[in-house]
Formats: structure tokens, sequence, C-alpha cells
């Protein structure tokens, strides 16, 4: 995708369509009204602090949410005919780790500690049929591992989990979830347990596996240099809604939402104020669930008054729009 | 993993060294001569003399324990004072038994806390889940001699399905055997399994909430299925730790119920000892029994090198 053509739709039916996403504690409202869509190809940045639902929006499409959490709402993966959060336990095995996988943050405690690498990643294959007997699927894993750049596969393979470094097993679990070449790869914070040395190429790893294998890319992070050097797009969510979407150079320069606006400045390691200090957005996120009706960000919003007390919608595109009573450059403020 | 098993190894001498040595000191500071014991009241001085000869006791502390410690490897364990028999066959016959005895009940426990621990750590948020939890609550506060006295008046007395007691060897009737050991075993087994199950229920909650089996569900397993493949070997660490040290709890068990079911079990062999003031008998129970135990946790450790590779050595 190019600066050119910020608003071009991708060619052929979405790959993954999220309408009207609630995810909630039946106490708790978690995650509220969620909707966007990744084309095939397309590299879709999730962002925002901790607690604003990006993690909890991943596990409910992929349907691992822990058993007191319930979503609610409409997914659609392409070519599956039913929609996913309805679907049985059966169906959804069948989609999970070919159709769809994901790569977690934490690579020290995601591999099973007892079980050796090659038999991990040989799993996947057998439990989807992708490879029908063991000792296919175990050569496969080494070819696997080779296409992650693992320096000698053949020792690695043998290895288990602790015997690793956590690079070298987020490259596993990378192996594990492009194994069957799915359509959707989602990643929750892939490096943000690794050192700053070893990210760079994790990055270009996850880059590379997905367009190798024309897979979307749901990529969420916290961190806005890392989604500007992967994604097309971005997401931003806050208070477990989406508060801002669009494609990444525009967002990334042009900020509607005050709250975009705020996390872009406290990116912004050039800028500090006369006491030295880097800009910070006041307050902090609240809890899960309790976030202000109306607007979420108002509490900590500089430009809200009384009009935010209710939801501002949604102004704009699905792909390009934002949810703000007095976007950045109106008139209020 | 060579080298870990070497110190293990060196670690279960050293222990078998020092117990032999306390149980040693332990029966030679009680009061009362064998001798004299042996002889009664009205004994002359000359004739404990004599007996102290005989048996070997006049012998300085020392002698008499690196004596009593050089048979044991070959399974001697001396002479009785009392009745003049050799102690080390009693011991193995008796020890069969009760090694049948403990190994049946050791079995039931797991048979019943494996799969109802696994069961209600899954559904921990339901009412069964709760209510097995409960239930494995209550077995634990049955002694088992009452396990087995319930059991003698239901199923033997009630219902006549099965003897009451007495012992026969499974080399002359399989199934004579067979019938005779499962009500000892299961009073052993149903409350060491009510134990045991409230173990297996708390790793494998721990289990349940571990990333990976979320990785192994985000493969494509269900729910069970990853628990299956994935967690339960991760539960059994835990698990096997508590066996090692359950064992100890359970020959104290086997003691008692052997009473109960009137088998002929180094429990029973013991409490013989005991009554009939035969100290070198009671000296060498003790001593297989803690042989027994620490032999237990040995293999216990082992098991753990082969069960979790992060604890062998990186060659």
């Amino acid at each position: 995708m190019t600066a050119a053509e910020p608003f071009a739709t991708p060619d052929g039916p979405d790959v993954l369509r999220v309408s009207g996403l609630h995810v909630g504690t039946g106490r708790d409202t978690l995650v509220e009204d969620v909707s966007f869509s990744v084309g095939p190809g397309e590299r879709v940045g999730l962002i925002g602090e901790s607690g604003s639902g990006k993690s909890l929006t991943a596990l409910a499409i992929m349907g691992l949410l822990a058993d007191e959490l319930h979503a609610s709402g409409d997914v659609r993966l392409r070519g599956v005919d039913h929609e996913l959060l309805t679907a049985g336990e059966a169906e959804r095995s069948a989609l999970r780790g070919d159709t769809m996988s994901m790569v977690f943050q934490e690579p020290m405690t995601a591999l099973n500690p007892l079980m050796r690498v090659e038999r991990q990643i040989a799993e996947v294959l057998l439990i989807h049929g992708t490879r029908r007997e063991r000792a296919a699927a175990a050569a496969a894993a080494r070819d696997l591992l080779a296409a992650v750049d693992l320096p000698d596969p053949e020792r690695i393979a043998r290895r288990y989990p602790h015997q690793l470094s956590g690079g070298q097993r987020q490259r596993v679990m990378l192996a594990i979830a492009l194994a069957n070449g799915p359509e959707l790869l989602i990643c929750d914070e892939p490096t943000t347990a690794l050192d700053v040395t070893v990210q760079a190429q994790m990055l270009r790893l996850i880059v590379d596996g997905v367009a190798d294998r024309d897979a979307a890319l749901l990529f969420i992070s916290h961190d806005l240099a890392v989604v500007a050097t992967v994604c097309d797009r971005v997401l931003v969510m806050y208070g477990g809604r989406i508060v801002e979407a669009g494609e990444v150079r525009q967002l990334l320069t042009r900020p509607q939402h005050p709250y975009t606006q705020g996390l872009l400045a406290a990116s912004d390691l050039e800028a500090v104020d006369a006491l030295g200090h880097l800009p910070t957005i006041e307050g902090s996120v609240p809890p899960g669930g309790r976030f202000p009706d109306g607007c979420v960000f108002r509490n900590r919003c500089p430009r809200g008054d009384e009009r935010c007390t209710t939801w501002p919608g949604w102004t704009g595109t699905e792909r390009s729009g934002y949810a703000c009573w007095y976007p950045i450059g109106s008139a209020h403020g | 993993m060579l080298i870990q098993l070497l110190t293990r190894t060196a670690t279960l001498l050293l222990s078998l060294a020092v117990a032999s040595i306390l149980i040693f000191a332990f029966m030679n500071v009680l009061p009362g001569d064998p001798a004299e014991v042996a002889l009664g009241v009205g004994a002359t001085p000359e004739q404990v003399a004599e007996l102290q000869a005989r048996y070997g006791t006049d012998r300085p502390l020392a002698t008499q324990y690196l004596d009593w410690v050089a048979g044991l490897p070959q399974g001697d364990f001396g002479t009785s004072f009392v009745t003049g028999a050799a102690i080390g066959p009693q011991i193995v016959d008796r020890f069969l038994v009760t090694l049948w005895l403990v190994g049946a009940g050791m079995v039931i426990a797991l048979v019943i806390a494996v799969p109802l621990g696994t069961f209600a750590a899954v559904r921990h948020r339901h009412p069964d889940g709760v209510l097995l939890a409960g239930v494995s609550q209550v077995g634990i506060a049955v002694p088992n001699f009452l396990a087995g006295i319930l059991l003698i008046g239901l199923v033997s007395v009630q219902w006549q399905l099965l003897p009451s007691g007495g012992w026969v060897p499974p080399a002359q009737d399989p199934v004579e055997f067979a019938r005779r050991l499962i009500l000892p075993a299961l009073s052993l087994g149903l409350v060491e399994g009510a134990v045991l199950a409230r173990y297996v229920r708390s790793t494998v909650l721990n289990v349940l909430r571990e990333d990976f089996l979320r990785t192994a569900r985000s493969k494509g397993l269900r729910p069970y299925q990853a628990l299956v493949r994935h967690g339960l070997r991760n539960a059994a660490i835990p698990v096997v730790t508590v066996l090692g040290l359950q064992l100890a709890v359970l020959l104290v068990g086997a003691v008692v119920v052997e009473r109960v079911f009137v088998l002929p079990g180094l429990g029973s062999l013991l409490l013989d000892g005991v009554a009939n003031r035969d100290l070198l008998l009671v000296q060498g129970v003790v001593m297989v029994l803690v042989l027994a135990v620490l032999v237990v946790n040995y293999l216990v450790d082992v098991l753990y090198t082969v069960l979790d590779p992060r604890l062998r050595a990186v060659a």
C-alpha cells in the first residue's frame, strides 16, 4: 500500500471482518462495539496502552478468551461459511493453527517445557493433516526452523525450549504460526519481550512470512515506531473502543483524535518541556470496565467538555475515521 | 545426567548409613538388657553374663553395630533373642505382603485421584467440580482403619462378597490372593486417593493457567486434547513429589490395616516384635521401612529427570 492511495481497498473480499465485537465479564464491558476488517496481504496495526482491549480483541477472534469472558458480535473469516463467535469448539479449533494463527507476547512461557521443539512444530502439521506421518512432519518442522532463520535447524529441532533464547523461542512460535500457511496471522506484542537488537530481525521475519503466503496480518503493539515499520494501516484502541483508524503515514502525521495525538507526543523523544520532562498523557488508563460513559477518553482529554458525556459516534469510513466531537484541527479548543 | 545419578546414589547410601546408626542407637539406649529380659527377675549375674556372651551383647556397641550392618546387604538381620529364629527370612516374607498391600493401595489411589482430580480442576467453576472437591475433602478426614472396618461391615458381612481378612500367597492361588487383597488395598487406596486427588486438582488448575496450554489450543487442539497432550505431564511433576512423600504415610497406614485384615505383613511383624520386646526384630523391621521410603524417594528423584528435561544437565 502506498501513501499516494491512502484509501485504496485491497483486492478481493476481506480476510477478516469484525463487526460490533463486545467482550465482557457479564458485569463489566471490556471491549465495546469494535468493527474493522483486514484485507488479503494487508498489515493492520492495533495500538493502544495496556488495558485498552487489544489483546482481548485478538483472543476473541481466535476463540481463546478465558472461560469467564464472553464475546458477542460478528467475526467472519474469508472462505468460512459460519460466524466464528457462535461456532462450536470443533469448528473453531479446526480453524486455529490452520486458517488463522497467533504469536503471543511471552516467548518464555508459550512453549511446552517438556517437549522438544521439533515435536511442538510437527504437532500443528499433524493436527490439521498437512503432514500425515510423524517423520514427514518432523522433516517439515526442520524446514520451518530454517525458514525463520534459525541457524543449524537440525540441532535446534532436538532442543527443549529452556535451551533456547527468548528470540529463538519466538522464532519457533512464528514457525508454528506460519506452518500451515494461514490466511490470517495475529501477533500480540511479538517483540515486546525481546532485546532491541533481535526485535528488528523478528519484525522482518513476520513481514516476510505473511508476504510469502499473501496472508493478512493483525499486529498488536503499544509501540508506534514498531507499528510504523510493519503496518499499512492502524487502528487506535482506548478504553475497549477503536477511537481512530487510518493509513499509517496519515495517522502518524495528522492524527484526528486527541488520544492519538497524545500517544504520538509521548513517543516523541525530541520534545521536552521546560523542565526537561518528556510529554505524557495526563492521568492513567482506568481499570477494565471502569471507563467513563460517553467518550471513553474524556476524563483525560484536554479538549473534552459536557458534550463528550455522550459517545461521539464514528466520523469517516471504517478504514479511515475517528470517534471524537472535537477532532484535532477543528475550531474547538 | 550420569553425574546427577551418581550424586543421588551417593546421597542415598549416606542417608542409609546415617539411618542405620540412628536406629541402632535408639534401640540400644532403651533401658532393659535383652539377656535380663529373657531370663526374668530371678536370674543370677552369672547366668546373665553367660547369655550376654551368647547373644554377643557383651561386646562394645560399635562392634555390635558393625556386625549388624555388615549382615544387612546379605539379608542377615541377626537372630532373635526371644524366639531364637533368624530374623532375615521373616522380614523378607512379611515385606512381600506389605509390598503387595501398599503397591495395590497406591495403584487404586492413582486410578481414583488422576481422573477425579483432573475433572475437579477442569470443572472448578461448575457445581459438579466443586462437589467432587468437597467429597475428596471428606475422604481425607476418614482414617484408613475406619474405612477398612466399614468395608468389612458392608462387603464381607452385609453382602458376603469378599473375605474379611487373611492372606493367600499369589503363587498358591492367584484368585483367592486377589480376593483377599482387594478390601485392605481399598481401605488404603480410597483414603490416599482422596488426598492425592486434591494435589492433582491444584496442580492441574495451575497447569490450566499456563501460556503453553493456550499455545496448544492456538494450534488447533481442543481444550481436553491440549490438557492431555501438554498439560498432564507437566502436572505430573509435583504429583510425583507428593507420591514419594505419601509412601511413608501409606506404610504407616499399612501397619494398621494389616491388623484390621489379619495380614501377615511387616506392620504386624513390627507390632509383634514390640509386644514381645524382641528388640533386634524391631530394629530390623524399622530399618527395612526406612530403606523402602529412602529408595522410593531416590526413584522419585530419578523419575524427575526423566519427566523434566530442565533438570537434566546439558551435556
